[in-house]
């Protein structure tokens, strides 16, 4: 049976772990909803105690069991650069986009603590730089304050900024502070209009959008809660839109109101159904 | 199987690094220094090199530089991964030819994060 019990250095050791790869924290009292978070994946390791799990965490024969830990602890796990292949597809969709003549609209809907916009505003200024391209309108948004709040000011830990941000790019848009920390430079972050929302509840952002990234966020969300979220996504896309959701996830099941796109795996554009009418 | 030759005069750091690259399908040999490293260079060219800033006999950038002159029939990929976390430090490894850079303490996915980045994973 697992025990709810947890030591205090188990504790020190999850909230070091945490802070390192987050940089949020784990308060004392908190203590208790760590124990909760954690029991689902200590029953499924088999593990009783969280002295044993944070053991095997530090063990490190289990490669994967330090990221569920954060994980459970956090659903805010995010990185630069995320499945990269995606960030090629937006590229071209937002091509076509200026050879129509307009300016592309970008919502990373989910933002977390801002990687996925600010990987979107160094692609873009890069390119503008290059090509001459107009930087695209790129909308952040997370239910979250705390990490809204971390988005707008750009700033991460050591761990953080090397995840998956390659080092010419962070020697360029980003500043060495003291205590390893490490700050988007403001040109880049004032590309991005960030934003606190609730999926399920809030209205979009103003005006129809080009790309909406919604990834690894709808598989928190209950039945009903997840088909208002994809109403409002599809309200607030155009026509030609493509929603992009994480790898693990799908449209299939959870809504009528997009298919499949050709661009590949993880990438919709709305169905006939897909121009709701406005939720009452 | 892609190889990487491990320089850092940390017993410890190496055994980590081995345990973590191992994992990620890596064949793993180890050096304790610029020297040691340059020979196992010369013996048979590893894909990546994984490679600390301050070691004794032979530095991580005067390695570089030995590397450079050892005009090897492939060149590998070259990731530092020190201590020495200032920008001033970095923008000199990435003049000197390295393609990626780690500011340690790294943890596996630090690791795994900049292998891909350099296309060994």
């Amino acid at each position: 049976m697992v025990q709810s019990a947890s030591s205090g250095q188990s504790l020190a050791v999850l909230s070091a772990l945490l802070e390192a790869r987050t940089g949020q924290q784990i308060a004392s009292h908190r203590s208790t909803r760590v124990d909760t978070v954690l029991l689902p994946l200590m029953r499924e390791r088999r593990i009783e105690t969280l002295d044993q799990l944070v053991y095997a965490v530090l063990d490190g024969r289990d490669p994967h069991l330090a990221g569920r830990v954060i994980d459970a602890l956090v659903n805010g796990e995010t990185s630069f650069f995320r499945d990269r292949h995606v960030f090629d597809n937006i590229v071209e969709v937002v091509t076509e986009v200026e050879r129509a003549g307009r300016r592309a609209r970008i919502w990373s809907a989910g933002c977390s603590t801002g990687q996925e916009p600010l990987s979107l505003a160094m692609i873009f200024a890069e390119r503008q730089e290059t090509h001459g391209t107009p930087m695209p309108e790129i909308v952040a948004t997370d239910v979250s304050e705390a990490a809204i709040a971390r988005a707008r000011s750009g700033s991460y830990t050591q761990f953080e900024v090397q995840r998956g941000l390659p080092i010419r790019q962070m020697v360029r848009w980003f500043e060495g502070r003291p205590g390893n920390e490490w700050v988007a430079r403001p040109e880049l972050l004032r590309h991005i209009a960030f934003r606190q929302m609730n999926l399920t509840i809030d209205p979009a952002p103003g005006g129809s959008f080009d790309v909406v990234l919604c990834r690894n966020v709808m598989l928190y969300f209950a039945p009903e809660p997840k088909k208002r979220a994809f109403h409002t996504i599809a309200g607030a896309m155009r026509p030609t839109g493509l929603l992009i959701l994480g790898a693990g996830e799908t449209v299939m099941g959870q809504t009528d109101l997009f298919q499949l796109a050709s661009a590949g795996r993880g990438m919709y554009q709305k169905s006939d159904m897909g121009d709701p009418a406005p939720r009452a | 199987m892609k190889t990487c030759l491990v320089v850092d005069d940390s017993k410890v750091i190496r055994k980590v690094a081995r345990h973590i690259l191992e994992t990620l399908d890596l064949q793993v040999r180890e050096a304790g220094d610029g020297r040691e490293a340059l020979e196992a260079c010369l013996e048979a060219v590893p894909d990546v090199i994984l490679l600390d800033w301050n070691m004794p006999v032979m530095s991580g950038m005067d390695f570089l530089r030995a590397l450079r002159d050892a005009n090897l029939p492939r060149r590998p990929r070259i990731v530092f991964c020190t201590t020495e976390n200032g920008m001033a430090h970095i923008r000199a490894a990435i003049d000197a030819g390295a393609d990626e850079y780690i500011m340690k303490p790294f943890d596996r996915d630090t690791l795994e994060s900049k292998l891909q980045l350099v296309g060994m994973i």
